[in-house]
């Protein structure tokens, strides 16, 4: 009786020993999931799902404040990503944030219209508009995330977004269109 | 010297509609009056035009280069004037038009040449780097089909060290004949070409192997070895076997080896280069001729007469048709055209487009003659027979489904980035799918995924950057305010203490209450006042007080 109350005790204290030891030696820093669904947000920062960039919104999800369907540039495609991650029902994407385009959309400044105010460059979430005060500004085409922010501070209106150009080097091999659906003969 | 021949998986052997187009023999083709020279005909980056509309260029001019290394300038062709830079149809599967230059042929046919060849070194003087730089500015690529800049190809081999040289003169795709045209009309330039791949290079052995579908070829590039003074070299015979042709294949059956998935050939140590690649590194070297023309094959059964003809860059498709006779047909609906071979290549919608570095053969198909039907494919019965024929030993079946159901990332687990794209699975199906199309359109979509998930990145990243700048800008502002308060502090050392303690409004509040105050008690109007005066004073203040009183 004594040699097996004995026993026990000194695993429980020895499991113990290994277990502190472990949440101390391997301690996660941050939360993953966090990570993973940011890493699943198409990183377009324009806060159309009402948070302050992707990261905010991902935190949002983690912490089951908001629903998975308020991203409208990621579109049905990252909604389906992000219920695989979390192991939740795909939902349909929530009209209210905005619509989806499927070719993405690239801002463009009226470089005549524009009166160098700097009020873009300020709202620009990932510094892709470049200019000083009183000086023409432009968009570095291949950082703009299409996300419309600088849309709104314009005061002359200048700023138009436009669907991204195809070119032949990021042309896609279409998949084989069939004239009619196959038929089963059974 | 013999070597053990080994055996790649599956393969298949086709019709190879060959004899057609040798019988004539190479042909001179004649220059255009209009050359159209696409300003991209490699893999990599692209070129800037060094040109502009109306100057004059001649023969082997630079008219379009970069200054990254994974690129080659494009040469003029020909003499003539530049008459326009501008988007024109190029052969490429989009159909899409890019930015071509086009010269107005002047037939004077000039070289740039004379200028530069007297000053050069001799090239038996010149090392390694300096012949790799000759062959980057010639603008050679690789002539098989990959179009991959020969220069940078080169030195990434140099670099890592090369064992085995392998020479491909297989030439396996059915109609095609332009390298066996070309071994048998430039034999020794081919060896010439390995001798100074050898010089750069130094592998220990070189092996350059013909299917022995081309005697005559084999038979004469023997002859050119053993004339030659090339150490180590040795053509072999291999058995006619689509696609025994395709780099990883050909190394297969010369070597043994496999490429590992994911790695090139001079990761293990081997180094491929095309035969007609060796002979334009030859004509650089010795001729100082850039890579201005190559041997191209007209073919199939749309054609009046099949042939080979050595070709400018930048002739208009049109202009060899003509030279080939013109079509059989003349209605265009009855007719296909294709560049590259009929395994492998793909749809022109005119021929309206140039011959570009690629372009090794012109295929014109009569409609009938087409095995399969576009926009119509029976169900896939699992037959497993797509599986026996793929050279890279593959599940084309199971990537069929999972690119079909648009499933690109489990088509990738099943390997999709080491097809080749030879088509053998596509030309077996009963079903007649075509497969390859599946999965070219899958490899777009995972490419364009990945290419998304880096800018997705990128974004990221210069969204937290831009984060932290603005942080840092804020905890700044306030260490400059606190800074420049405590100098004030300093100047005005009176009460150090109050100025920190008492709000400076609530300070001007008092100070104008105490104002106010002060104001009040001394009313100027009730001072030094006559007797009369009070008796006034005191009257109107008992009428006040009787209202008041008779109110109440």
């Amino acid at each position: 009786m004594i040699v097996a109350i004995l026993t026990i005790s000194l695993m429980a204290g020895l499991f113990g020993l290994i277990l502190g030891y472990a949440a101390i030696r391997f301690k996660v820093e941050g939360n993953p999931i966090i990570d993973q669904i940011d890493a699943l947000l198409p990183q377009t920062q324009c806060g159309q799902c009402t948070y302050p960039g992707c990261r905010p919104y991902a935190e949002a999800i983690a912490n089951g404040e908001a629903p998975i369907n308020q991203c409208p540039p990621g579109g049905q495609a990252t909604i389906v990503a992000l219920a695989d991650l979390l192991d939740v029902e795909v939902l349909e994407p929530n009209d209210e944030h905005g619509e989806h385009h499927d070719i993405p959309l690239v801002a463009i400044i009226d470089e005549a219209t524009c009166i160098g105010c700097t009020l873009c460059i300020q709202a620009c979430p990932v510094d892709a508009i470049l200019g000083s005060a009183k000086h023409m500004h432009t968009i570095i085409a291949d950082e703009c995330t299409g996300c419309e922010l600088c849309l709104p501070p314009c005061p002359v209106d200048c700023i138009d977004m436009v669907p991204i150009k195809q070119t032949i080097d990021d042309w896609k091999w279409p998949a084989p269109v069939l004239s009619k659906e196959i038929v089963h003969e059974h | 010297m013999s070597i053990k021949l080994h055996e790649f998986h599956g393969g298949m052997h086709t019709e190879d509609h060959k004899a057609e187009s040798l019988a004539p023999g190479l042909q001179q083709a004649t220059l255009p009056a209009q050359l159209t020279l696409p300003l991209k005909q490699h893999i990599g980056d692209s070129n800037k035009p060094l040109v502009t509309i109306g100057d004059r260029v001649l023969r082997g001019q630079v008219i379009a280069d970069s200054s990254s290394l994974i690129s080659a300038p494009i040469h003029a062709s020909s003499s003539g004037v530049v008459s326009g830079i501008s988007a024109q149809p190029i052969p490429h599967p989009s159909g899409q038009c890019d930015v071509c230059i086009v010269i107005d042929v002047d037939g004077k046919d000039e070289s740039i040449e004379s200028q530069s060849q007297s000053q050069s070194k001799k090239i038996e003087d010149l090392s390694a780097s300096e012949l790799i730089d000759k062959i980057h500015r010639a603008g050679i690529v690789g002539l098989g089909g990959a179009v991959f800049p020969a220069a940078a190809k080169i030195s990434r081999g140099d670099n890592l060290g090369i064992k085995t040289l392998i020479i491909n003169g297989a030439e396996c795709e059915p109609y095609i004949t332009c390298d066996d045209t070309l071994m048998q009309n430039y034999a020794s330039e081919v060896v010439s070409g390995i001798g100074y791949l050898q010089r750069i290079l130094k592998p220990e052995n070189t092996l350059i192997g013909i299917e022995d579908n081309k005697p005559v070829a084999i038979k004469l590039m023997q002859a050119a070895v053993i004339e030659s003074a090339v150490a180590k070299t040795e053509v072999i015979t291999i058995p006619t076997i689509y696609p025994s042709g395709g780099e990883k294949q050909l190394i297969k059956i010369l070597t043994g080896k496999e490429v590992p998935a994911g790695k090139l050939a001079f990761d293990i140590g081997l180094f491929c280069q095309n035969v007609g690649t060796c002979v334009a590194i030859t004509q650089t070297l010795e001729q100082s001729q850039p890579l201005i023309s190559r041997i191209v094959t007209i073919s199939g059964d749309g054609i009046q007469q099949p042939g080979n003809w050595e070709v400018r860059l930048g002739t208009p498709i049109s202009h060899l048709i003509n030279l080939a006779g013109g079509y059989k047909r003349n209605q265009s609906e009855s007719q296909h055209l294709v560049m590259g071979g009929p395994m492998m290549g793909f749809s022109l919608p005119s021929d309206h487009v140039p011959v570009v570095k690629a372009t090794n053969n012109i295929l014109v198909m009569l409609q009938e003659t087409i095995p399969f039907t576009p926009g119509y494919h029976d169900e896939c019965i699992r037959c497993g027979k797509c599986a026996d024929v793929c050279p890279a030993q593959l599940l084309p079946q199971q990537m069929y489904w999972e690119a079909r159901a648009k499933n690109y990332e489990r088509s990738e687990e099943y390997h999709l980035f080491d097809c080749i794209e030879c088509g053998c699975c596509a030309a077996v199906c009963p079903s007649q799918i075509p497969l390859v199309q599946y999965y070219r359109a899958a490899k777009s979509e995972v490419r364009a995924s990945r290419q998304a998930l880096f800018r997705s990145d990128r974004a990221r990243l210069r969204f937290e950057f831009r984060e932290q700048r603005l942080l840092l800008k804020k905890q700044q502002d306030e260490e400059r305010r606190r800074i420049k308060r405590e100098a004030l502090q300093k100047k005005n050392p009176k009460n150090p203490d109050t100025k920190t303690e008492v709000d400076p409004v609530q300070a001007a509040l008092e100070r104008v209450k105490a104002k106010k105050q002060s104001q009040a008690a001394e009313p100027k109007n009730t001072t030094n006042l006559t007797p009369a005066q009070l008796e006034k004073i005191e009257e109107a203040d008992a009428r006040r007080r009787a209202a008041r009183e008779q109110r109440e």
